[in-house]
């Protein structure tokens, strides 16, 4: 179970993207995080694992307080923790196998890193949850030459190979087609239900929150507007996330001059 | 106003110049000019000391050619070409090896502040000296012979080396390390999976052109006694004997067109 408890993150440029966010995550539920740019999504996500040190509160995955964690046992809970990022963060030039693989470096010495010597239960893994993500026979292949679809299954892949307790998943669909998201999406929730873990979804396009997800996080300037399943999102809701409480019929441009100020924007794109 | 004033000039137009007006651009071009013209001065050479100058040189090539060597020089040549050969391959690799974490150090996205500085510092140190420098002192660190232009050669290898590849670290994308991080990877299994795919073809590339500078310099090492064919090329020179000269000169050319025909090829093969 992870707990967030009242996270801040306040950025050395003074904008506050978090203002005391709390929420719980358990079982297998798939948990989409929602709202508009700049509200504090990806720092959300990004301050779970710590890529982005949270500046108040606390997170915490099971019995472990992960803020507060030194260094290595940093590490060792990042190995719980399956990470999905928005631009596939791929290293190019290895291949799909390495790249794979790469999720279980949090379990390698450096040297056997070094040699690429991999135990043969992790390569009998990867293969697979190659065949799993539908990858079949590209391992040997440069993750490069891949499509973005595919690369983004990699991208899965690698965070499956952990054997995490949770998947973290920061804009899994924004650089993709919108049948090559869908095709994502439910990989994503099969995930969830096979090997059941919780994943938190950090997504923009409100339908396919509201299509796979279990639950809604609406998120606004900061805080949460709006927590439930999304048969509750009703349009009212969707005016709190994305207007601040003001209704389409209230103002012709909904994104100018709104709460969430474009100086969010440029912070929450800092990665 | 701005409109009346304005058709006055509306036909002319001048480019802006970089200096605050033209008065001050024509003093600094005469400034420039009358530098010139003392530098000529000062030196002082006058059309007869010219033309002798060119006499003693015709008188030069014509004793070198054509080039010549007795067997016992055959011997000497031979062997400090090899002497040569093998101070650059071993200085190059030393060099590198040097060279790798020094890089690292050096760039200011992986390196703290403190470290960054100690890597720049390394970098700027080991530049501003020229190889004839950096090799006398080395022959009176260590004493004649090749160790010295080895070291002198490895030394120079590292401003040049841990530079370049400092700045193609610094262009490298982060996200590919974050992943490395966020599968719970160590720092050095970061550099391993995020940064060196990155920077293999530079580092590929790097090496192959320094080895090529490093063949040429080893040549002229030798001339203040730190191994290599520079020493037997100054004796000859020394001794009058401008054919033996002559020989040795057209085997260094002949020996850098090889390396660097070898250095093209093999850039080539790695784009």
């Amino acid at each position: 179970m992870l707990t967030v408890d009242n996270l801040e993150k306040t950025y050395d440029s003074g904008d506050k993207a978090l203002k005391g966010v709390s929420f719980e995550v358990s079982g297998n539920e798939i948990v989409a995080i929602i709202g508009p740019s700049g509200a504090g999504k990806s720092t959300l996500v990004r301050s779970i694992n710590r890529l982005t040190e949270p500046t108040g509160g606390r997170v915490s995955l099971d019995d472990t307080e992960v803020t507060g964690l030194d260094k290595s046992a940093l590490r060792d809970v990042r190995r719980d923790m399956g990470m999905i990022f928005q631009e596939f963060n791929l290293v190019e030039r290895l291949t799909v196998m390495e790249n794979i693989l790469s999720g279980r470096l949090g379990y390698l010495s450096t040297w056997n890193a070094f040699r690429r010597n991999f135990p043969p239960e992790d390569i009998k893994r990867a293969r697979e949850i190659l065949s799993r993500v539908n990858l079949e026979g590209v391992e040997n292949n440069r993750a490069d030459e891949l499509s973005g679809g595919q690369r983004q299954r990699v991208g899965i892949a690698r965070a499956v190979i952990q054997r995490p307790k949770i998947l973290l998943a920061d804009e899994p669909t924004s650089a993709l087609d919108p049948d090559t998201s869908r095709e994502v999406m439910s990989l994503l929730t099969d995930i969830a239900h096979e090997d059941d873990i919780p994943i938190i979804i950090n997504i923009h396009e409100v339908d396919l929150a509201v299509d796979y997800a279990d639950r809604i996080i609406g998120l606004s300037d900061g805080e949460i507007v709006f927590n439930g399943p999304p048969d509750d999102l009703d349009q009212a809701a969707r005016d709190e996330i994305y207007r601040g409480g003001e209704s389409i019929a209230d103002r012709e441009e909904p994104s100018a001059g709104s709460s969430t100020g474009s100086d969010d924007v440029i912070a929450e794109r800092g990665d | 106003m701005a409109a009346e004033s304005g058709s006055a000039v509306e036909g002319s137009w001048e480019r802006p110049t970089v200096f605050y007006n033209k008065k001050v651009k024509y003093l600094i071009y005469g400034l420039i000019l009358l530098f010139f013209a003392y530098s000529f001065w000062n030196l002082r050479i006058s059309p007869s000391r010219f033309v002798r100058g060119i006499g003693a040189g015709v008188e030069l090539v014509t004793s070198m050619l054509p080039p010549a060597y007795t067997p016992s020089q055959r011997d000497l040549l031979i062997q400090g070409i090899v002497e040569s050969i093998v101070m650059t391959i071993v200085a190059t690799t030393i060099g590198i090896i040097v060279s790798v974490p020094v890089a690292v150090m050096a760039s200011n996205n992986l390196s703290p502040k403190p470290v960054y500085y100690v890597g720049r510092s390394i970098v700027a140190v080991t530049r501003s000296l020229h190889e004839l420098i950096v090799a006398i002192i080395m022959v009176k660190a260590v004493g004649f012979g090749p160790l010295a232009g080895v070291l002198a050669l490895a030394f120079k290898t590292i401003g040049f080396f841990a530079k370049l590849l400092a700045e193609e670290i610094e262009d490298i994308d982060r996200g590919q390390m974050e992943a490395i991080t966020a599968a719970g990877g160590t720092p050095v299994q970061t550099y391993l999976y995020g940064v060196l795919p990155q920077v293999m073809p530079r580092i590929v590339g790097l090496s192959i052109y320094r080895l090529d500078i490093n063949l040429r310099h080893s040549t002229v090492v030798g001339i203040v006694g730190a191994g290599g064919i520079g020493i037997t090329l100054l004796n000859s020179f020394d001794k009058y004997d401008y054919q033996f000269s002559m020989a040795i000169i057209a085997v260094i050319v002949a020996i850098v067109m090889v390396g660097e025909g070898v250095s093209a090829l093999a850039r080539r093969r790695i784009q």
